[in-house]
């Protein structure tokens, strides 16, 4: 294989790297969405919530003299996801619940001044400074030959494939084999009608909340871990590109979600192999605004219908 | 006469200025067919939501079953057994014909995640009986050959059977059906007819019925209630509904 091929498959694993948990924050804006048709902009610092606790935990058990990789990473993705999910639960209750059945607007802004507590939140606890996470998985295999350009793949990067393949296979069986999944359909199709037959759909509501939150969390462990470095700020950005991600597939639609996510992980990653890491960003948000101009349901999703 | 299954009085509902509901009263006895009938933006419809807790009522009393209910949330109001359907079709549309009726029966069955996990003998026992509850009636509402399909792929005619198979999955104590003839065919409305009447004799149904098709109203009905401009006009048997001037004067016009 000539040496650009090996280029191109480089760019190409960063980019699916990147984009996975992209799709992994994007679910839970998606899955938000599709109920109870709301954009909840707190989601990026839940994301960003996930690292810190990650990173806590992870500094936590090493004091404890505890050095085994396998149990820190487990400890890490458990206690984060069971805290972000608190987090998840308790903005739906406090900042959105009470405002619902009133205008769209109000929990959009709702939403925004919750992440802009969140961010200064951690800013005030943990410090506005950059945190460099515990380098914990290292080395990988080399693609290719070994006296020339090849490309590598890092175990970190298997990792966080992996970690999001189960992911998605778990929350696509439960949503699709099991009663809370299928009460979840129910909600995304017609969230008065579900009501009415007996469904407490402020519980399913927020359970859409608490598997957002723990996606992204795992989201957030992966990412801290592959780029080593946290701040309060991460939250935002990655925020913004799950979001374009759910528009870009869909919003409201779970398969979609992953699509955009995958797809603009490696959009970013071609941009940024081929022109200059400074593009990365234009090109992904300019790719937001061609979708809205010229396919507003995104790829996977469908136009939307009145509901009455 | 026996204690009345719903009992409503003083119903009120206003939206800012308008007052569309205005003092309505209603007594619906076990096991008995009440329609209710009246003009078009008459408040019928507005008087269903505020029942099911679609709407909260500005104002006014519903006893449910011996106990009062105004202001609770659809999902309580449905599982103490009242149940609803609506002008249009409101299936879950890309679900299957049976996934609409498993997930009606949400509220019966054990939905713990770790049951599920671990598909306890408790578990497997609800699901069972869900898909029996299911399948029983779909075959009596002729649908059993479609379980599998996606609900949307059915016949206009074959989705309000579909909706009246939810609501009875559900166990309900009364029944409510918002215009459940509009769009069906004679053939359709007379299968309707039957089966409505059949819910009353044999399954000791009540049913709660807003219809314009006079002549169904008027053939299945053992009480029907008169709404005119959001009040009650009238109220009686369809004899005596058919006799009354007022009626006539407002609604059912001169013969």
């Amino acid at each position: 294989m000539p040496e650009s091929l090996y280029y191109f498959l480089q760019q190409l694993l960063n980019g699916l790297t990147v984009g996975s948990t992209y799709a992994l924050i994007a679910i839970g804006y998606t899955m938000v969405y599709g109920i109870i048709g709301m954009i909840n902009f707190a989601h990026g610092e839940i994301y960003m919530i996930g690292s810190y606790i990650a990173f806590i935990v992870i500094a936590a058990l090493a004091m404890f003299g505890i050095e085994s990789v396998p149990l820190l990473i487990f400890a890490a993705f458990a206690i984060s996801m069971l805290v972000t999910s608190a987090y998840g639960y308790s903005i739906e209750r406090v900042a959105y619940r009470p405002l619902r059945g009133g205008n769209r607007l109000i929990p959009l802004i709702s939403a925004i001044g919750m992440s802009i507590f969140l961010q200064n939140l951690v800013r005030i606890a943990q410090g506005s400074r950059d945190i460099a996470m515990p380098t914990l998985v290292t080395g990988g295999i080399d693609i290719g030959p070994q006296d020339a350009f090849h490309a590598s793949l890092s175990y970190m990067q298997m990792i966080i494939f992996a970690v999001t393949l189960i992911s998605m296979v778990l929350l696509t069986l439960f949503i699709s084999r099991s009663r809370m999944g299928r009460a979840c359909r129910a909600c995304a199709e017609d969230l008065k009608m579900t009501n009415l037959l007996g469904i407490n759909t402020n519980g399913i509501i927020a359970l859409t909340f608490v598997i957002g939150a723990a996606l992204a969390a795992i989201a957030g462990v992966l990412l801290g871990m592959y780029y080593g470095v946290i701040n309060p700020y991460i939250g935002f950005m990655a925020g913004l590109k799950a979001f374009t991600a759910a528009v870009l597939g869909g919003i409201g639609s779970i398969p979609g979600a992953v699509l955009g996510g995958l797809l603009l992980g490696v959009t970013e990653a071609i941009t940024a192999g081929y022109f200059s890491t400074e593009y990365k960003d234009v090109v992904s948000f300019g790719l937001l605004i061609l979708i809205l101009l010229f396919r507003p349901s995104g790829i996977l999703g469908r136009p939307e219908v009145e509901k009455v | 006469m026996s204690r009345p299954l719903l009992e409503v009085s003083g119903l009120t509902m206003r939206f800012g200025g308008l007052l569309a509901v205005d003092g309505v009263q209603l007594s619906v006895q076990p096991g008995q067919i009440v329609s209710m009938i009246g003009p078009n933006g008459a408040g019928k419809t507005t008087v269903f939501n505020c029942l099911t807790g679609f709407y909260k009522p500005s104002g006014g009393k519903i006893i449910f079953d011996g106990r009062e209910i105004q202001g609770l949330p659809g999902f309580k109001v449905a599982r103490r057994g009242m149940i609803r359907t609506f002008q249009h079709v409101r299936l879950f549309s890309e679900m299957t014909v049976v996934e609409n009726l498993l997930v009606a029966q949400h509220q019966h069955m054990n939905t713990s995640m770790l049951a599920g996990l671990f598909k306890t003998p408790g578990y497997r026992r609800s699901e069972r009986e869900a898909m029996e509850r299911a399948a029983y009636w779909l075959k009596r509402t002729n649908l059993h050959e479609f379980a599998n399909r996606p609900a949307n792929t059915m016949s206009y005619g074959q989705q309000r059977r579909l909706e009246i198979a939810r609501c009875m999955v559900t166990q309900p104590k009364l029944l409510m059906l918002d215009e459940p003839a509009a769009g069906l065919n004679p053939r359709e409305t007379d299968d309707l007819k039957a089966l409505i009447a059949e819910l009353r004799d044999n399954h000791e149904l009540t049913v709660l019925l807003i219809e314009h098709d006079m002549k169904l109203v008027m053939s299945i009905s053992d009480q029907i209630v008169v709404i005119n401009q959001g009040r009650p006009l009238a109220a009686g048997t369809p004899d005596q509904i058919k006799q009354n001037p007022d009626v006539i004067k407002a609604y059912l016009g001169e013969t």
